[in-house]
C-alpha cells in the first residue's frame, strides 16, 4: 500500500515537479551521506560480529558465556539513547565517522545472534577435513568457516541495513543528514508537502535496492552436511599467549556499547537528582507506552497469524507472493509509512485521522515480519497430525486449528508478541507524525526533552526504555540458543 | 474433508491478503477512540512544549477547563491545520514565529478574535484584521564564542555573513521554522533576488545544526565562532543550568533595523471551525491577558512578553532598546522561503 502511494503521489505532482524535487544537489549530499554510511558501517558490523561470534562460541576465552550476554546486550539500549550517551561523552562527535560509530556500537548484535547461531551449528568434519588437506588454521576459516557463515551475515546485514536507512534519532542527534532526517526536515517545514514524498520515493528505492542486493549476494550454494548421525561439537580453539589480547576485544566492545550509555545515564541521573522525577509525569507516559505496546502487538501478532499457518501448511506460490508483500512492507522505514498514513487518512478516511487505530495499523505494517518469524518457527514445531486427529473427531477445520495448533504455538507468540512490543515501545517517527493528540510515550517525552537539550530531564525517559528492552532482549538470546540446539 | 480444507485454505489466504493490504482498520475500535474533545480545548502547540506546559496548567487552574495538547513545529501544524480543513480537531493554534499563522490566516481558518482579546495586546505585534493575535516575541541574534571573536571582528549586519571570509565560521537551524521566519523577514526587507544569493552564500558558508540549542551549543564548544539564533536560548541555558552550554558565548545584537534584529511574533488563534469558540476564546484572552504575560515575565522561557504592559523578564535586553526592522507579520511568506532554501540545497 505505501508503494502504491509514493506511486500516486508522484503522479499526482507531475513529472516536471518530480524531476526538479528529485534530481537536485541536497538528493545528490543525502545519497552520497546514506550510501557511505552504509557501506562502511556494514563491514565493519560484520567484522566485529564475525570476531566476537568467534572468539564467544568456538575459542577457550575465559568467560565466553558472560561475554556472549555482553555482545547482545547493547540491543536493550534503543539506538537513540546510544548516540544521545555519545554526544554527552564527545560533544564534537558529529558526522560520518560519528554515525558510523555509533551505528556499529548499535547494530551489531543483529549480526552478531544469527552468525553466533551458525557457528554453534557447524559440523567441525569439514574443517578437519580441511586442516588434514593441509590448510592452515587462518585458511580454514577463511575458506571453509567463512563461506558457510555467508547466509547468516547475509541476513543481519540486511537487517542491519534498513535500520540505517530507516533510523531518525540517532542520526539527528549526532548531526548526520540522511534520507530519513531530511523526510522529516520537510514534512516539520510543509507537512507533507511534495519534497517530503519525492525523497521518500527514493528512500523505498532504496530499501528495495538493499533487498535485491541480499537476494543476489545469499547466492545458490549448499550449505547442508550429507550423511547421518548428530554434528560432533567443536573443539574450542586453544588461544594460548593471545588470550589476553583476546580479551581485550570483547571487553572494549562492551565498554563503547554499553559502559558508555549506562554512565553518562547515571551520570545524567545524578546531576537531575530528584527535580527530574518530580516535575515529570513519567507514570503516564509509562501506561500509555505500555497500552500501545500491548494493542499494537496482539494486533499485529493476530495478523500474521493465519499468514504463517500459510506458510507452514500450505506452501505454494500465491503464499509466497503474499510472504514477500509481508516483508517488503515490513521493511519500509517508519517515515515512509506515517507520512502515506498521514495523506491517505486525512484525504480519503477522515473518522481514522489521528486516531488509536491509524498508530496500531502503522505498527503493525511496521513490525509484521518480526511477528511472522518468531510466529512460524513455532507452529512449524506443532504437528499436523494432531489437527487431523482433531478433524478426525469432529472439530471444523476452524476449531482445530484454534484449539490445537495455535495453542501449541502459544511460547512462539508470546515471543513474537515480545519482539512486537520492543519495537513499538521504542519507535518515536510514526508515534510522532499518527498519534492522537496528548500522546506521550517514553520514546516521544525523551524526545521532545532532549531537542530542548535538557540532558538531565530525558535521563528518566531512557532508563525506562532500557529497562523495558531488558526482558526482552534476554528472550531473544535465549531464543538463539535454543535455535541452535543447546 | 479435502474440500473443505482446500477451502479453508483459500478464506485463510484472503484473510491474510486483507491483512497485507489494510483497508479494514478495525473501524469500531478506531473511531471509538477518536481525539477527546467531549470537555475542554485541543490546543494545536508549536510553542516550547514546558512553556505551554506552564500556561496551560494556570489556565485550567483558573478557569476549570481542561486542554488537550498537541506538540509540533510551526509549519508542519499549521500546514496539517490547512490540510484539515473545516474538519480539524484543533480549537486553538499557538505558534513560536508568525509565518504559519499567515498561512492559516491565508487559507480562512481561523475566527475573528474579540476586541477585549486583541485590545492589551499593541498594535505592532499583532495583524490588522485582528485574526489572530500576538502572544510572545523573539529577538535575533548572534551568539557567538567570546574565546574566538571580540567585539570589532563580529558581523555588523545579517547580510555580511554572505561575504566569502565566514566561509565555515557561523551556524544556524535552516530546517527549524525560527530560522526560516528569519529568511521571511529578509525576503520581505531585501526582496526575492537578494534573499536568493544571500542563501546561495550560506549554504557555502555556515555550518547547519538541527536546533537552536544545538547550535548554541556548537558555538560554546568553539566548533563555529558564532550563530543565528534567538535570544532565550542563550538565557535560559545561563538561568537553568548555569551556562553548561553557553559559558563561552556571548549575544551579538544587531540593532539598526537589520534584516538581522527582526523580531519574530509568536502568535495565537482560534479556529473557525471550533466547536468550543467560548473556551478557545478564554484561552486565548488568558494568554494576552495578565495571567499569561506574567507567566512569561516570571517563568523560564525567557521570551518577551508583548502585551497588557507587563514588563518581560528583568534578564532580558529590553525589546525598546532592539531597534527592530518594521516587518508585517501577517505579510511572511513561508512557502516562498521553503522554495527559495530547497533551491538553495538546504532543505
Amino acid at each position: 500500500m505505501p508503494l502504491a502511494f509514493v506511486v500516486w503521489i508522484t503522479i499526482q505532482t507531475g513529472w516536471d515537479t518530480v524531476v526538479e524535487l528529485v534530481f537536485r544537489r541536497r538528493v545528490g549530499e543525502l545519497l552520497v551521506n546514506t550510501l557511505l554510511l552504509v557501506l562502511l558501517t556494514l563491514p565493519l558490523s560484520i567484522l566485529v560480529a564475525v570476531t566476537l561470534a568467534w572468539l564467544t562460541e568456538r575459542s577457550d576465552l575465559p568467560g565466553r558465556r558472560f561475554w556472549a550476554w555482553l555482545a547482545v546486550a547493547p540491543l536493550a539500549v534503543p539506538a537513540f539513547v546510544h548516540s544521545y550517551a555519545w554526544v554527552t561523552v564527545a560533544p564534537g562527535l558529529h558526522g560520518l565517522a560519528a554515525a558510523v560509530l555509533v551505528s556499529v556500537l548499535a547494530y551489531s548484535p543483529f549480526l552478531y545472534l544469527p552468525v553466533a547461531a551458525q557457528l554453534r551449528r557447524l559440523d567441525p568434519t569439514m574443517e578437519d577435513v580441511a586442516a588434514s588437506l593441509g590448510h592452515g588454521p587462518w585458511r580454514v576459516f577463511l575458506t571453509v568457516v567463512l563461506p558457510q557463515l555467508r547466509l547468516a551475515v547475509c541476513g543481519g546485514s540486511l537487517l542491519i541495513g534498513l535500520h540505517l536507512l530507516a533510523e531518525y534519532g540517532l542520526y539527528v542527534m549526532i548531526q548526520f543528514d540522511t534520507f530519513t532526517t531530511a523526510i522529516v526536515d520537510q514534512f516539520q517545514s510543509a507537512y507533507n508537502g511534495p519534497a517530503a514524498n519525492m525523497l521518500a520515493g527514493v528512500l523505498v528505492l532504496l530499501c528495495m535496492g538493499l533487498m535485491g542486493g541480499e537476494v543476489l549476494l545469499r547466492g545458490q550454494e549448499r550449505y547442508a552436511r550429507v550423511g547421518s548421525g548428530a554434528a560432533r561439537r567443536a573443539a574450542p580453539a586453544e588461544l594460548g599467549r593471545a588470550t589476553l589480547l583476546c580479551l581485550l576485544i570483547p571487553l572494549l566492545f562492551a565498554a563503547l556499547s554499553l559502559g558508555v550509555p549506562l554512565l553518562t545515564l547515571g551520570r545524567w541521573l545524578a546531576i537531575g537528582g530528584s527535580r527530574i522525577w518530580q516535575g515529570a509525569d513519567i507514570g503516564g507516559a509509562i501506561i500509555q507506552t505500555v497500552a500501545l505496546a500491548l494493542a499494537g502487538a496482539l494486533l499485529t501478532t493476530l495478523a500474521a497469524a493465519p499468514m504463517a499457518w500459510l506458510s507452514v501448511r500450505a506452501p505454494g506460490r500465491l503464499q509466497r507472493v503474499l510472504e514477500a508483500c509481508h516483508y517488503y512492507v515490513g521493511s519500509l522505514p517508519g517515515v515512509v509509512v506515517a507520512l502515506s498514513l498521514v495523506t491517505i487518512t486525512v484525504r480519503v478516511a477522515l473518522p481514522l485521522y489521528q486516531t488509536v487505530g491509524t498508530v496500531l495499523l502503522a505498527y503493525m505494517l511496521l513490525f509484521l515480519p518480526r511477528a511472522l518469524v518468531g510466529l512460524r518457527a513455532s507452529l512449524a514445531q506443532a504437528p499436523v497430525e494432531l489437527e487431523r486427529a482433531a478433524m478426525a473427531l469432529g472439530r471444523t477445520p476452524l476449531q482445530a486449528v484454534r484449539q490445537i495448533t495455535f495453542r501449541l504455538a502459544a511460547p512462539g507468540a508470546a515471543a513474537s508478541m515480545a519482539m512486537v512490543a520492543l519495537g513499538i515501545t521504542n519507535e518515536l517517527t510514526a508515534t510522532l507524525m499518527l498519534a492522537p493528540s496528548g500522546t506521550r510515550t517514553l520514546a516521544t517525552e525523551f524526545w521532545s526533552l532532549t531537542s530542548e537539550i535538557d540532558y538531565a530531564g530525558a535521563a528518566p525517559y531512557a532508563v525506562m526504555m532500557v529497562a523495558a528492552s531488558l526482558p526482552m532482549t534476554i528472550l531473544l538470546h535465549i531464543q538463539s540458543k535454543r535455535a541452535a540446539g543447546r | 474433508m479435502k474440500i473443505s480444507r482446500s477451502r479453508f485454505v483459500r478464506s485463510l489466504a484472503l484473510a491474510s491478503a486483507l491483512a497485507a493490504l489494510p483497508v479494514v482498520a478495525l473501524p469500531g475500535f478506531a473511531s471509538a477512540q477518536t481525539a477527546p474533545s467531549a470537555d475542554g480545548i485541543t490546543v494545536y502547540n508549536a510553542q516550547h512544549a514546558s512553556l505551554t506546559k506552564e500556561w496551560v496548567e494556570r489556565f485550567t487552574r483558573e478557569t476549570g477547563i481542561k486542554v488537550t495538547v498537541r506538540n509540533g513545529s510551526d509549519m508542519e501544524l499549521g500546514n496539517q491545520i490547512v490540510q484539515e480543513g473545516a474538519a480539524s480537531p484543533a480549537d486553538v493554534f499557538l505558534t513560536e514565529n508568525s509565518p504559519a499563522m499567515a498561512l492559516v490566516d491565508n487559507a480562512g481558518l481561523f475566527a475573528p478574535l474579540g476586541a477585549e482579546t486583541l485590545a492589551p495586546v499593541p498594535d505592532s505585534f499583532r495583524p490588522a484584521n485582528g485574526h489572530w493575535v500576538g502572544i510572545a516575541a523573539r529577538s535575533t541574534v548572534f551568539a557567538y564564542n567570546t574565546g574566538k571573536l571580540t567585539q570589532d571582528k563580529l558581523p555588523k549586519s545579517l547580510l555580511d555573513l554572505a561575504n566569502p571570509e565566514w566561509k565555515g565560521r557561523w551556524a544556524a537551524s535552516p530546517a527549524g521554522a525560527d530560522f526560516q521566519a528569519i529568511v521571511g523577514a529578509l525576503l520581505q526587507l531585501k526582496g526575492e533576488a537578494a534573499t536568493a544569493s544571500w542563501l546561495k552564500a550560506m549554504k557555502e558558508n555556515a555550518k547547519p545544526y538541527r536546533g537552536n540549542s544545538v547550535a548554541m551549543k556548537a558555538v560554546n564548544a568553539g566548533e563555529v565562532e558564532g550563530a543565528v539564533i534567538y535570544h532565550y536560548y542563550y538565557i535560559g541555558d545561563q538561568a537553568r543550568t548555569g551556562g553548561e552550554n553557553s559559558k563561552n558565548v556571548a549575544l551579538h545584537y544587531f540593532r539598526n533595523g537589520d534584516p538581522g534584529a527582526f523580531v519574530s511574533i509568536s502568535g495565537a488563534g482560534m479556529l473557525a471551525s471550533s466547536k468550543n469558540k467560548r473556551e478557545a476564546e478564554a484561552f486565548v484572552k488568558f494568554l494576552t491577558g495578565k495571567g499569561g504575560q506574567e507567566v512569561l515575565r516570571d517563568g523560564d522561557s525567557y521570551e518577551y512578553a508583548v502585551a497588557g504592559g507587563i514588563a518581560s523578564n528583568a534578564k532580558l535586553e529590553p525589546l525598546d532598546k532592539l531597534q527592530a526592522p518594521k516587518v508585517k507579520p501577517e505579510a511572511l511568506n513561508n512557502k516562498a522561503v521553503t522554495d527559495l532554501m530547497t533551491a538553495a540545497g538546504l532543505l
